[in-house]
């Protein structure tokens, strides 16, 4: 049986905001079907009593004295936008014209 | 006499006692890329001006006595994954063509500081996710040992420059071996320093928990030299060491490892291993033994299930971590036609900037990280790596490194995996253990495999924080190796010819 059918994989697709042809949906499908059944594995050694580890070394916040220090103008923090307008980025319609 | 071939540390004392410039040796070495890199492309972007200007202003510091860092003025070839200001940073990416970062990296800023002169980015795999540099959606690069061949990956345009003589230096970026692997069938050296060693600030992000950036070279002490000026804390860095670097430099010159315990991996040495390469692996363990050190057994069983753990990690961090690409702030945007909604246009934008091993990721890493799932695969490699950093407590109780063959084989043909991501991944197998619990990791060419001969990599793992171990292991095993061939192992390549 296979572990991630092709609606699946359009419904990831779709949550990671990537529009994907049939002919993808397909093939990935399978693929994803291949891969999940090696990487399974990893539950015959994770039983209940290992600890997780999400980083090899402790993680901490840093923060900082909070004073001025020099950073990019506007026109350095714009430099690569695709659009821009009046020192902003500019986007596509967001919530709809309704 | 210095020429192209020559190491890093031979070109710095040449400039040093003024027998070439720093603008001589820059371009000398746009001189063999113009003759070399049509075969080779193993560069995306040249910046020859910056370059020649940088050169400039250090002959100019030298001339006028001021003091100048060990490598000053040596040419380096800087991987697409580093932001550089205002020079075209891609990560081998559609995504990001024509994006020039407004601001330097933490390497980059290092870099420029101690006079290092960056002749140009290099290509790579696609978001650094690849062994083999196919997944570059500017084309592929060619292995100089043999140009049908892959250079490794993802860093295949770092390790190819140097092993055709395009640069004596090279930046790499390690996530699941990305430095190493490429060093490994290239006949270079490459460092992947302890996770926190060197900043990730500008560094493209891909697994943030296992990215590392690092040296590559065609000699130790030259990987050394240049270790030690992308090292140390930086506060832009969340995860930054804050502790001093290990002292690399003098460890690679000591060429002494009497009484040292070098332990050598049961579970990397077997099935799946090309012959050439197991006896390669063995002629560098004899070196080692001929040199005073003494060889331990050590096992590390949890190693079976690295590749399975990383599979789920890096993907899924991934997934997370590539959601900044959506067109809105940076970045190509594809079908902005003033009626499609922001999210049809990013949708549309991650359809075509993204090629298919980049897609193939974020989808098993949002699947892995989504509800239902996250428990019986995310949440299991994480417990994976836990037991695999047991492991390695357990192995370095016993010797002061480990040792391993650094890929399972030698260079393949271009193309050879194209349909089967699960082959692809298995050149990982030796190197993923290292990123996992955040070690220090090493690559340096053991000889030539006798049914190819092609280069053969030997690795050396040494704990966090004491990446001076690897070094004098490494500089001492480069040294016995190199007097048993009667001179470096890059000679015997074939010499590529101009157009």
């Amino acid at each position: 049986m296979a572990a991630i059918s092709r609606d699946d994989v359009a419904h990831l697709a779709k949550l990671a905001r990537i529009e994907m042809s049939d002919s993808e949906l397909d093939h990935l499908a399978q693929e994803m079907d291949v891969i999940l059944g090696a990487v399974a594995r990893v539950q015959e050694v994770a039983s209940a009593d290992v600890p997780p580890t999400s980083h090899p070394i402790p993680v901490n916040n840093v923060v900082r004295e909070d004073v001025v220090r020099p950073s990019l103008t506007p026109q350095e923090a714009l430099s690569g936008a695709p659009a821009q307008s009046e020192d902003r980025f500019k986007v596509p319609q967001i919530l709809g014209e309704e | 006499m210095t020429t192209i071939r020559s190491s890093a540390s031979e070109m710095a004392a040449a400039l040093a006692n003024g027998e070439t410039t720093s603008v001589e040796l820059t371009e000398g070495h746009y001189a063999q890329i113009e003759k070399v890199d049509a075969q080779v492309h193993a560069f995306l972007y040249l910046d020859k001006e910056g370059a020649l200007a940088q050169a400039a202003d250090v002959d100019a510091k030298r001339k006028s006595g001021v003091e100048l860092s060990p490598l000053a003025g040596i040419p380096l070839a800087l991987k697409d994954v580093l932001a550089q200001k205002g020079i075209p940073t891609t990560c081998g990416s559609k995504m990001l063509e024509g994006w020039r970062p407004p601001y330097d990296s933490t390497v980059v800023s290092k870099l420029k500081a101690a006079g290092i002169v960056i002749l140009g980015k290099t290509n790579m795999d696609e978001f650094a996710m690849g062994s083999s540099t196919e997944n570059s959606a500017y084309g592929v690069t060619h292995n100089p040992w043999d140009l049908t061949r892959i250079p490794g990956g993802s860093g295949g345009g770092s390790s190819a420059a140097l092993a055709a003589f395009e640069a004596p230096l090279a930046i790499g970026t390690d996530t699941g071996g990305s430095i190493r692997q490429p060093a490994a069938v290239t006949g270079t050296v490459g460092v992947k320093p302890t996770y926190g060693g060197v900043s990730r600030y500008g560094l493209i992000a891909f697994s943030s928990s296992l990215d590392q950036a690092g040296p590559c070279a065609r000699t130790v002490l030259d990987a050394a030299l240049l270790h030690e000026v992308i090292a140390g804390h930086d506060e832009r860095d969340s995860t930054s060491i804050d502790a001093p670097v290990p002292q690399v430099v003098k460890a690679a010159k000591k060429l002494d490892v009497k009484g040292m315990k070098i332990g050598v991996v049961k579970e990397l040495q077997g099935e799946g291993f090309q012959s050439g390469v197991l006896s390669k692996f063995h002629e560098g363990l004899d070196a080692l033994v001929a040199a005073g050190a003494e060889l331990v057994e050590v096992s590390c069983p949890t190693f079976d299930y690295a590749l399975a753990a990383y599979y789920l990690i890096a993907p899924s961090e991934c997934s997370s971590n590539l959601a900044r690409f959506d067109s809105m702030r940076y970045g190509i945007r594809i079908g902005d036609d003033g009626n499609r909604s922001a999210e049809e246009v990013m949708k549309l934008t991650r359809h075509e900037g993204f090629g298919p091993e980049v897609k193939r990721r974020i989808i098993l890493g949002t699947y892995a990280l989504s509800s239902g799932y996250y428990d019986a695969y995310y949440g299991s490699a994480q417990k994976v790596r836990t037991l695999l950093m047991r492991d390695f407590n357990a192995a370095f109780a016993q010797a002061d490194v480990l040792v391993s063959p650094t890929a399972p084989t030698t260079a393949f043909k271009i193309g050879a995996n194209d349909n089967d991501p699960l082959a692809m991944y298995l050149n990982d197998i030796a190197t993923i253990p290292v990123n996992m619990a955040g070690i220090g990791g090493m690559s340096l060419p053991c000889g030539l495999a006798e049914e190819d001969g092609l280069p053969v990599g030997f690795q050396i793992m040494s704990p966090a924080m004491r990446d001076d171990l690897m070094y004098q292991v490494g500089g001492t095993l480069e040294a016995a190796l190199l007097s048993k061939w009667g001179g470096p192992l890059l000679d015997k390549a074939p010499v590529l010819a101009g157009n």
